[in-house]
């Protein structure tokens, strides 16, 4: 009876690449209809078992059954035969074509020769409007926001008659809002009869929109759950295979001198517009100033021009007493400055060079990095071997490029690099974007004890969560200035999300009193 | 490069291996379509060069000039530059150095062979400096700059040859003071003009070796090269090192000049286009993948399709302008190398 309701069954799926086991006797059942979350840490093997679904892969070992039926998917074509479509992390569009061109990409509509565009927009409109997916079919891709995009992508899955969607890490690159309106769309398509299967490490998603979630650790399946009977701690648990704290743990802090004293700072945009505007900021010793606010009211570019990146128009910046404004990289690095960037494949890393030497990419030119001009191989492989022990960063060998690690590994690689200069700042932009929970709390911990030490920390995030629960100290910026700075203990997101809106300090007082009444009211 | 270590050496050796294989493929169906017998002509291209020593040793001749504007263009491409004016630095390297020989042919050649391959060195690395200094303060494409500069060197090694250290359409020799000849490896070669620059060669490989691998200037450009901007995040100047990879790129192939000036021909003559050691030096180090001792391999090569090329006609009746079509067919594949790797994916040679 079970089969009939299975549209979608892998039995016993093993991949092994090279002496690599990605996924061991793995059992994956999907019914119709439903919502079925498919949770595991960065390099658990999530994307691998999908892409064995998509087409992408073939499984070493193991069976497929799609509608009850055994099947080989050998390739993406017979995927989309079996009408299996998956919307990957990195989106597969051409830029330069409209929503349109990009749908029929590969499958054009034509009439004697001429491609027919017209219909192909009717029924695109028609997909678009039935699941509230408001796209424009006639926009060109390079116009429309990332979320416009990914839907997109649902759509050109849609077009095509998909009945089993994939959607891999669909939330990662989208605003609060557009997380919600993509959860509806969800919900629209599992209630007409197509399955929907999420890869995510996001526990609160899973909670809002799956009906049933398998959790995937190391290769190995540990359980599917039906989600309205476990809680999000189960499911953390389940996922990082022991008892995860997601409260981060931390003392009282006890702030020291002044290490970065920030004084009406200016930072012009590429459009030449005034991102930071006229922003003073100071951070002690031994704490850690969250800095909070919406993406691009100029956090970025305060962050840039603190290490040297973007020049600053007026204004100055003092690194321990000293004028570090308008340094170089190098100048600002070396008084004392770490910095964990926000785009590690970008800023942090050199993808293509090994680990190792990604592990000197400030200190190569010193001693005992280098002498005369020398590279020194064997101290360098020391050193990184040493870091990557101590930091338990995983991968095969630290010869290997940097590319091949997971992303959270990369993150931990490039956390040890800052952490082991011995800064006196460590700015953190963005330090725990795309990271699964496990990840997530060593790279807080890790905060915490340079804090501890008494360095003076800035973390920088668009997550309210992780300012509210890792600072001490908590600057709200707006428009390129400064709304606020608040005790982390006395604030709450409410009180955040009214600054980061532009409100003032006083503006939020009094709503947060009206609030209060409110809810009192309420509870009444 | 570590992206290449981490393969087995049988698997980077494979690609330049097939676009050979193909390249004479492609050439043996083109000799075939006009009637001549590919096996006789290519015959005549390996027994000419392997059963002479002479022969033999001008084919190192054209090497020695090939290895060095190879690994120039390979120095500029590892900090992701494309010097396509390796054959603008290259002459002015020959300019120069004939020029400076014809100037001073009374200094005693244990000083002047030194001074004169680094007044070649000077002039090709000067000539590349101009398009590493507009890229780095002015953004100028390097590409267009080199490619103008080639020209411009062309005419300006034109009329210095015609009108100021020359006359008709050639300089007078250069004095011996300045002779790159060793006695050994005439003797070892029948006479050929194989000279003390194919040593040179072999140094220049194993320094390029070194140079990235092991120093601090090394690691920088391929950094820069690999990532500018975290190279830049990382506190080195993207600017600087610009300007550094294009002299050494520039220096490399003006040695290459002068070594061709003053030890392949001791003079300078006029040319009727930018001289082809630049264009084939590109494909020697598309060739050999960048990695040094794979561009020696393929400058040797190289060197044996050009001097045994010339066989051909009065061998086996192929024409000049179908040899030049059969060395062309070589390095399209060479080019085309991308297309192997597909190609080796799709038939399992390879895993990735």
């Amino acid at each position: 009876m079970e089969n009939i309701e299975n549209v979608v069954e892998m039995n016993n799926i093993t991949k092994i690449f090279g002496n690599f086991t990605a996924n061991e006797d793995i059992n994956f059942h999907v019914r119709k209809g439903e919502i079925h979350a498919l949770l595991g840490e960065n390099g658990a093997g999530k994307s691998t078992l999908m892409n064995m679904l998509g087409g992408v892969f073939e499984p070493t070992s193991g069976e497929i059954k799609v509608r009850g039926e055994k099947v080989v998917i050998d390739s993406p074509d017979k995927a989309d035969e079996l009408g299996i479509g998956m919307v990957h992390q990195h989106f597969m569009l051409v830029d330069k074509f409209t929503v349109t061109e990009n749908i029929m990409l590969g499958r054009e509509e034509h009439n004697a020769g001429y491609i027919d565009t017209k219909t192909a927009e009717k029924r695109i409109e028609e997909l678009s409007n039935r699941y509230g997916l408001s796209v424009d079919p006639r926009a060109k891709v390079e116009d429309i926001t990332v979320g416009m995009q990914q839907r997109t992508e649902i759509l050109k899955a849609l077009y095509k008659g998909s009945e089993i969607l994939i959607l891999d890490e669909p939330t990662a690159v989208l605003t609060p809002q557009e997380i919600e309106e993509l959860m509806n769309i969800i919900r629209a398509l599992a209630a007409e009869g197509r399955s929907i299967i999420i890869i995510t490490h996001k526990l609160d998603e899973i909670k809002a929109v799956a009906d049933r979630c398998t959790v995937i650790r190391r290769g190995k399946k540990t359980g599917t759950v039906n989600v309205a009977d476990t809680t999000q701690q189960q499911l953390a648990d389940m996922m990082v295979g022991r008892a995860v704290n997601f409260n981060v743990e931390k003392g009282p802090s006890h702030p020291g001198d002044v290490i970065l004293d920030v004084k009406d700072l200016v930072v012009e945009d590429h459009r030449g517009l005034n991102a930071v505007d006229g922003t003073s900021l100071q951070i002690r010793s031994g704490e850690i100033l969250g800095l909070a606010g919406i993406d691009g009211n100029g956090q970025s570019e305060f962050v840039q021009a603190l290490s040297g990146m973007m020049p600053v128009k007026s204004g100055t910046i003092h690194l321990k007493g000293k004028n570090v404004t308008n340094m170089t990289p190098r100048e600002i690095t070396e008084s004392g400055y770490a910095h964990i960037p926000e785009d590690r494949h970008l800023h942090g890393l050199i993808l293509d060079m090994s680990l190792e030497k990604n592990m000197v990419l400030q200190t190569y030119y010193k001693e005992p990095f280098s002498k005369n001009g020398f590279m020194q191989d064997k101290e360098i492989k020391d050193y990184a071997l040493r870091l990557i022990d101590e930091f338990d960063v995983r991968m095969s060998s630290e010869e290997n490029p940097a590319r091949d690690l997971s992303g959270g590994n990369q993150q931990k690689a490039i956390i040890a690099r800052e952490i082991d200069r011995d800064p006196d700042l460590l700015v953190a932009a963005q330090p725990t974007r795309g990271l699964d929970v496990g990840a997530i709390e060593f790279i807080h911990k890790r905060l915490v004890e340079q804090r501890d030490k008494g360095k003076a920390v800035l973390l920088m995030s668009f997550e309210l969560d992780e300012i509210l629960d890792v600072s001490d100290r908590i600057a709200v910026m707006y428009e390129g200035k400064i709304m606020a700075v608040v005790d982390a203990k006395e604030t709450n997101e409410n009180e955040l999300g009214l600054l980061m809106a532009g409100s003032s300090l006083e503006d939020t007082d009094s709503k947060k009193y009206e609030r209060e009444e409110k809810m009192t009211d309420e509870s009444n | 490069m570590n992206q290449i270590k981490s393969k087995s050496f049988l698997e980077t050796a494979a690609v330049p291996f097939f676009s050979i294989l193909f390249g004479f493929i492609l050439g043996a169906i083109v000799m075939l379509a006009f009637g001549y017998n590919p096996l006789a002509a290519y015959e005549a291209l390996f027994v000419g060069v392997f059963t002479n020593r002479y022969f033999f040793g001008e084919a190192l001749v054209q090497a020695t000039v090939l290895t060095f504007t190879g690994l120039a263009f390979a120095v500029a491409s590892r900090a992701g530059f494309f010097n396509i004016g390796v054959a603008g630095q290259f002459l002015f390297g020959w300019l120069a150095s004939v020029t400076f020989a014809l100037a001073f042919p009374s200094i005693p050649r244990i000083l002047m062979v030194p001074l004169v391959l680094g007044v070649g060195m000077i002039a090709g690395s000067f000539y590349a400096g101009i398009a590493g200094f507009l890229r780095a303060y002015f953004g100028t494409s390097e590409v267009i700059v080199t490619i103008m500069l080639n020209h411009t060197m062309l005419l300006i090694s034109n009329y210095m040859t015609n009108f100021v250290i020359g006359s008709g359409s050639k300089t007078g020799f250069v004095g011996d003071n300045t002779s790159l000849s060793v006695k050994f490896l005439s003797d070892l070669t029948n006479g050929s003009r194989l000279n003390i620059g194919f040593i040179l060669a072999i140094i220049f490989v194993i320094l390029y070796k070194i140079f990235m691998d092991h120093t601090v200037r090394g690691f920088e450009l391929q950094a820069v090269g690999l990532n500018a901007e975290a190279a830049r995040y990382a506190g080195m100047s993207a600017k600087r090192n610009i300007i550094v990879s294009m002299l050494i790129s520039g220096g490399v192939a003006g040695i290459g000049g002068a070594i061709q000036g003053i030890g392949t021909f001791k003079y300078l003559f006029t040319q009727s286009s930018i001289p082809s050691q630049g264009f084939d030096g590109i494909a020697v180090a598309l060739l050999g993948m960048g990695n040094p001792y794979g561009i020696f391999a393929s400058s040797f090569l190289f060197g044996i399709l050009k001097q045994g090329a010339t066989f051909m006609p009065s061998q086996a009746g192929v024409p000049n302008e179908l040899v030049d079509v059969v060395i062309a067919s070589i390095i399209f594949f060479v080019g085309a190398s991308y297309i192997i790797r597909i190609l080796m994916k799709k038939f399992g040679f390879s895993k990735d």
